[in-house]
C-alpha cells in the first residue's frame, strides 16, 4: 500500500485549498495537497467579476464610503435569511483584511485613478442599509478568479507547499470518530494511494454538472462531498442551488454580473428593461434569484427573444450611456473602456456565438452556477455533524463544497471568492493550531479495501449503458424538475427518475477501458456516481422544505415561512452498504436553527419582506 | 450540418496490440459549424471509444487543460470550433488531432506537463517585496500606467500552447520556453515587485531567453492573445540594458521617435 503521513491533507486546490495550505504551511503543518487537476485547472480561475470587500475606495468622483456592517447586511439579506449572521459578520470583516492580504501578495487589481484597488457595483450590494449601490468588488479586469488562483498558487510554491497532481481522492478515512485522511487514485499510473494526517480539510468545490445547463467546469462532480456524505457526515441545504441569471444561451457559460455593474442591462423581446418592474430600486443589480426569476418569467409570458427561452444582456456604450444619463449619473463609457473592463466575456461571446457584444446585446439564459449547501462547518472551518454543532474530529471543509453557512438561500456575487479566502485562511490557521497538539489517529483495517472493489467494479462493467448516456439524462430530469422554479410534482419526478438511472448505473453500466493509466473512462463513470448521490440529497431536500426562499422557489409553497423554516437542512444518508446502493434512506433534521445574533443587537438584521 | 472526419494520434502503452503510436479516424455526423473541437472528441469519447484519454475542465479556454495540437497548429481542443478552421465550412471537412509536442506522451492526448511546470518553477514566479508594508496595513499604491505594463502576460493560463509550438524548445527541452518567460515577463514588469535583477539573472543564462531566436511561432499559438514574442524580447532588452526602466511599448514607439 502507498502510504503518506502528513500533518494536515488538502483536498482540492483552487481558491479554497490553496489558502488552506499556505496558512497551514505557514504554520508549521506538514501539508498534502491532493488534487484531480493541476492546481491552475482549478474552477476559482473562471471565476470573473470580482471579490467583495468593503474597502470604499474613492471611485471617479463618488466618495464611496463602505463599511464591513454593510457588506455583511447585503449577504444577510441576499441569503434571504438563512444566513447564519455571526458568519456573515466573519466574512464581512475579513474580507477587507484578505483582500489587501491578495493585493500584498502581488494580485494585480484594477487601478483607481489615486492607484488604489478598483471597485465595481455588484448585484445586491448596497452602501448604507441598502440605501443604494456601492462600489465594492476589487476587481482584475474580469478575470479576478484567475488572478486569485495564480497569485496563492504562486504564494503556495513559495513556501514549499507539496503538491499531489492529478490524485484524484475518491473515499475518506474515518476511525473512532476521527477523520484520519484519504484515499486517492493517481491518476498516471492507475494505484491507490492512502493519505494519513492529523487533520484533512475538504475545498473539493462544487457539483453543477448534475445541471444540464451550467457554468460549471466538466470537473465539477462533487467529489469531496459524495465522498463524505456516503461516510455519515451529513449535507446541509442542498436544495439551494444558485442559476446564474447570465449564461450564454445554451451553452451556459457564465456572463459575469459584472457586465450589469458596469452599466449593462436586460432587455426582452419587446427592448424592455423588464427588471424596472421586478426591482424597481436597483433594478437589474438586484440578487440573483430574484434575476433568474424575472428571466423565467418573461420567457413564461412569451417574452423572450423570438419568444424562445432567452433574453438578451445589453452592454453596447449607447445604450448604457443613455441609462446613466435618465438616471441622472455623470458616468460615460465607452467601446474602449468596454473592451478593458470585460475582455474575457467579448472573447468568449465573439468565439462561441459570434456576436461582438460592444455592437449587439448577447443572448442570456439562467445557467447552474453555484452550491449554497454543502458540507457544515462552524466559523473555524471544522466539519460539524449535528444541529448541536458536535465537530467531528480531524475533518475541515472551505470553498464551495462547505456549507459555513454565509450565503444561506441566495449567494451574492462576488461572496464565493471572499468565502474562500477568508475561510480557506481561517481553516489553514486552525489546521496548524489543531496538528500541534494533535496525535495520529490509526488507520482503519484494510483502509482502501471498499473503494478499491468498488472501483473494480465499475472497470468490469459490461452492461450497455455507458455513463455519459446516463449523465445526460440526469442532467436533464435536473434541469427540468428541480431548476428556478420547483413543485412537489417536478422533484417528486426527479427523485424517481434519479432512482431508475441509479438501478440503470449499477445494473447495466458498461464501460470499454479496463486499463490503469489515465483510465477517465471509469472516473468518468466514478464522477457520475457522485453526481448522483448528490442530485438525489438536492432533490429530497428540496422536497422536504415546504417553503419559497432564495433560490428555492416553489409554485405550490410560493411564500417564505420563517414561523417554522428558518433552519438549516441537515440530509443524512443511510444505507446498508456504501456504494451502488439501489435506494438509499435519508433522514432529514430540521433542528438547526439559523444564527441570528446580528438580529438580535440590531432590528435591521432581523427576517422581513425581501425586496430590492 | 457538417460530417467530420477526426483523425486522432493514438497511444497507449498497457496497449499490448500496438507498441508504437498510430493514428485513428473517427466518422462523426451532422455536427455544427459551431461545434468545438472538445465536443468532438467528447462524441468519440462518449459514443465510440471510451478508451480516448484526453485532459479537460472548463470547456471555455480558461483552465488551459486541453492543449493539443490540431491541423498541425497549437490551440485548446475547447476553443477551436469548425467554423474557425475551415472558411467557409464544406459539408464534410477532416480533422487531425495530436498531443502537443515536444513533452513526453503518456496516454492519447495528454502528454507529461512535469517539465513544464518544472521550468516555470525555475523563474520565481512569485510575488517578492519585502519592504514594510504600508504603515496603515492598506494596499502598496500602483498607478494605472504601471499596472497597465504587464497587464498583458497576467493573463497566461499555463497551457503549454506556446512553449510546445517553439522550435527552439522541441530541439532543447533545457530551454525554460516562453511560458515561464512570460510569467517571468509578470513580475519582471510589475512596479511593485523587487526581484528582478534575480529574474533576469537567471533569464541570462544559456538557457533562458536566448534560446529564442524570434521564430514567433508562440504568438499566435497563445489562445489567450498575449503577445509573447514581445514579452520575450521586453526581458531580452531589459537583461541587455540591466533595467526595465526606459523600455517602452511597441505602441509608443512611433509617438517617442518622433519626439527625439
Amino acid at each position: 500500500m502507498n502510504t503518506h503521513k502528513v500533518d494536515a491533507i488538502i483536498v482540492g486546490a483552487g481558491g479554497a485549498g490553496l489558502m488552506a495550505a499556505l496558512y497551514a504551511s505557514k504554520g508549521g503543518a506538514t501539508v498534502a495537497v491532493v488534487s484531480k487537476l493541476y492546481p491552475t485547472r482549478s474552477h476559482t480561475g473562471a471565476a470573473q467579476g470580482g471579490i467583495g470587500a468593503a474597502l470604499g475606495n474613492k471611485i471617479g468622483d463618488d466618495p464611496n464610503p463602505d463599511k464591513p456592517i454593510y457588506h455583511a447586511y447585503d449577504t444577510v439579506k441576499g441569503s434571504d435569511y438563512l444566513a447564519d449572521q455571526n458568519a456573515a459578520k466573519v466574512l464581512a470583516e475579513e474580507a477587507v483584511d484578505a483582500v489587501l492580504e491578495l493585493e500584498h501578495m502581488g494580485l494585480p487589481f484594477d487601478r483607481t485613478l489615486e492607484g488604489k484597488i478598483s471597485q465595481r457595483r455588484f448585484g445586491g450590494h448596497t452602501q448604507n442599509f441598502g440605501e443604494k449601490l456601492v462600489y465594492r468588488a476589487c476587481h482584475a479586469a474580469d478575470r479576478t478568479g484567475h488572478m486569485i488562483l495564480q497569485t496563492l498558487y504562486q504564494q503556495c510554491i513559495k513556501a514549499g507547499v507539496r503538491f499531489y497532481d492529478e490524485y484524484h481522492v475518491v473515499d475518506v478515512l474515518i476511525n473512532n470518530g476521527t477523520c484520519v485522511g484519504v484515499v486517492a487514485i493517481d491518476l498516471n499510473s492507475g494505484e491507490f494511494h492512502t493519505f494519513h494526517g492529523k487533520a484533512t480539510l475538504f475545498a473539493s468545490g462544487g457539483w453543477g454538472r448534475c445541471w444540464q445547463v451550467t457554468s460549471n467546469a466538466h470537473s465539477m462532480t462533487g467529489d469531496g462531498a459524495a465522498a463524505v456524505f456516503r461516510r455519515g457526515i451529513p449535507m446541509q441545504d442542498m436544495e439551494f442551488f444558485q442559476f446564474h441569471p447570465t449564461g450564454i444561451f445554451k451553452l451556459g457559460i457564465l456572463i459575469t454580473e459584472g457586465v450589469r455593474g458596469e452599466g449593462g442591462i436586460l432587455v426582452n423581446r419587446h427592448g424592455e428593461r423588464f427588471m424596472e418592474k421586478y426591482a424597481p430600486h436597483v433594478k437589474d443589480l438586484a440578487s440573483r434569484d430574484v434575476v433568474s426569476r424575472a428571466i423565467y418569467n418573461e420567457v413564461k409570458a412569451g417574452n423572450g427573444i423570438q419568444g424562445r427561452d432567452y433574453v438578451y444582456l445589453d452592454i453596447r456604450p449607447e445604450t448604457v450611456n443613455r441609462y446613466f444619463a435618465e438616471a441622472g449619473e455623470s458616468k460615460r463609457i465607452d467601446r474602449e473602456y468596454v473592451e478593458k473592463k470585460l475582455p474575457d466575456i467579448l472573447d468568449f461571446c465573439r468565439t462561441y456565438l459570434g456576436v461582438d457584444p460592444v455592437v449587439e446585446p448577447m443572448p442570456v439564459q439562467p445557467t447552474a452556477h453555484y452550491a449554497m449547501g454543502g458540507i457544515p462547518t462552524n466559523v473555524n472551518a471544522e466539519v460539524v455533524i449535528d444541529a448541536n454543532w458536535t465537530v467531528m474530529p480531524g475533518m475541515y471543509a472551505a470553498g464551495e463544497t462547505a456549507c459555513v453557512s454565509v450565503h444561506g438561500a441566495n449567494r451574492l456575487g462576488t461572496n464565493s471568492l471572499v468565502d474562500l479566502v477568508v475561510f480557506g485562511r481561517r481553516g489553514g490557521k486552525n489546521i496548524a493550531e489543531f496538528v500541534k497538539s494533535a496525535h495520529f489517529t490509526d488507520l482503519p483495517a484494510d483502509a482502501d479495501k471498499e473503494i478499491k472493489a468498488e472501483f473494480e467494479r465499475i472497470r468490469a462493467c459490461k452492461g450497455k449503458t455507458r455513463a455519459y448516456t446516463l449523465r445526460d439524462r440526469m442532467q436533464k430530469l435536473m434541469n427540468d424538475n428541480v431548476g428556478v422554479y420547483r413543485t412537489a410534482e417536478t422533484m417528486q419526478a426527479a427523485v424517481e427518475g434519479l432512482r431508475e438511472l441509479r438501478e440503470t448505473f449499477i445494473k447495466d453500466l458498461h464501460v470499454d477501458d479496463r486499463g490503469k493509466r489515465f483510465n477517465t473512462d471509469v472516473m468518468e463513470a466514478w464522477e457520475l456516481e457522485n453526481l448522483l448521490d448528490l442530485a438525489e440529497v438536492t432533490a429530497v431536500s428540496a422536497l422536504n422544505r415546504r417553503e419559497s426562499r432564495g433560490a428555492h422557489s416553489r409554485e405550490d409553497f410560493p411564500k417564505r415561512d420563517d414561523a417554522n423554516l428558518l433552519v438549516h437542512t441537515l440530509a443524512y444518508r443511510e444505507a446498508p452498504s456504501l456504494y451502488g446502493v439501489a435506494a438509499p434512506e435519508y433522514k432529514l433534521n430540521m433542528d438547526k436553527k439559523v444564527d441570528l445574533s446580528l438580529a438580535a443587537d440590531d432590528p435591521r438584521f432581523a427576517p422581513k419582506e425581501r425586496v430590492y | 450540418m457538417v460530417d467530420v472526419t477526426l483523425r486522432i494520434r493514438r497511444y497507449n502503452p498497457e496497449d499490448t496490440q500496438n507498441r508504437k503510436p498510430y493514428w485513428q479516424e473517427f466518422s462523426l455526423k451532422d455536427c455544427h459549424p459551431s461545434d468545438r473541437v472538445l465536443d468532438m472528441l467528447h462524441r468519440v469519447k462518449w459514443e465510440q471509444d471510451g478508451t480516448l484519454a484526453l485532459r479537460r475542465s472548463c470547456a471555455h479556454g480558461v483552465c488551459g487543460s486541453d492543449a493539443m495540437r490540431i491541423n498541425g497548429r497549437n490551440m485548446l481542443a475547447c476553443k477551436a470550433l469548425i467554423r474557425d478552421l475551415f472558411s467557409p465550412v464544406p459539408d464534410s471537412v477532416k480533422i487531425q488531432v495530436e498531443p502537443i509536442l515536444g513533452l513526453p506522451v503518456l496516454k492519447d492526448l495528454i502528454v507529461d506537463m512535469e517539465p513544464f511546470f518544472a521550468h516555470y518553477r525555475e523563474v520565481m514566479p512569485y510575488f517578492i517585496n519585502d519592504d514594510p508594508l504600508p504603515a496603515n496595513g492598506r494596499e502598496r499604491f500602483q498607478t494605472q500606467e504601471d499596472r497597465e505594463r504587464f497587464d498583458d502576460t497576467t493573463k497566461c493560463i499555463l497551457c503549454a500552447c506556446c512553449t510546445t509550438a517553439c522550435p527552439s524548445f522541441w530541439a532543447n527541452g533545457q530551454y525554460v520556453g516562453p511560458a515561464a518567460i512570460v510569467q517571468a515577463h509578470r513580475f519582471i514588469f510589475d512596479s511593485r515587485d523587487k526581484a528582478t535583477a534575480e529574474r533576469l539573472a537567471i533569464l541570462a543564462e544559456p538557457n533562458g531567453v536566448w534560446r529564442c531566436r524570434t521564430i514567433f511561432n508562440c504568438t499566435p499559438a497563445c489562445p489567450r492573445e498575449i503577445e509573447v514574442t514581445r514579452a520575450i524580447g521586453e526581458v531580452k532588452l531589459a537583461i541587455q540594458r540591466g533595467t526595465t526602466e526606459g523600455i517602452i511599448k511597441v505602441t509608443e514607439i512611433k509617438e517617442v521617435v518622433s519626439n527625439s
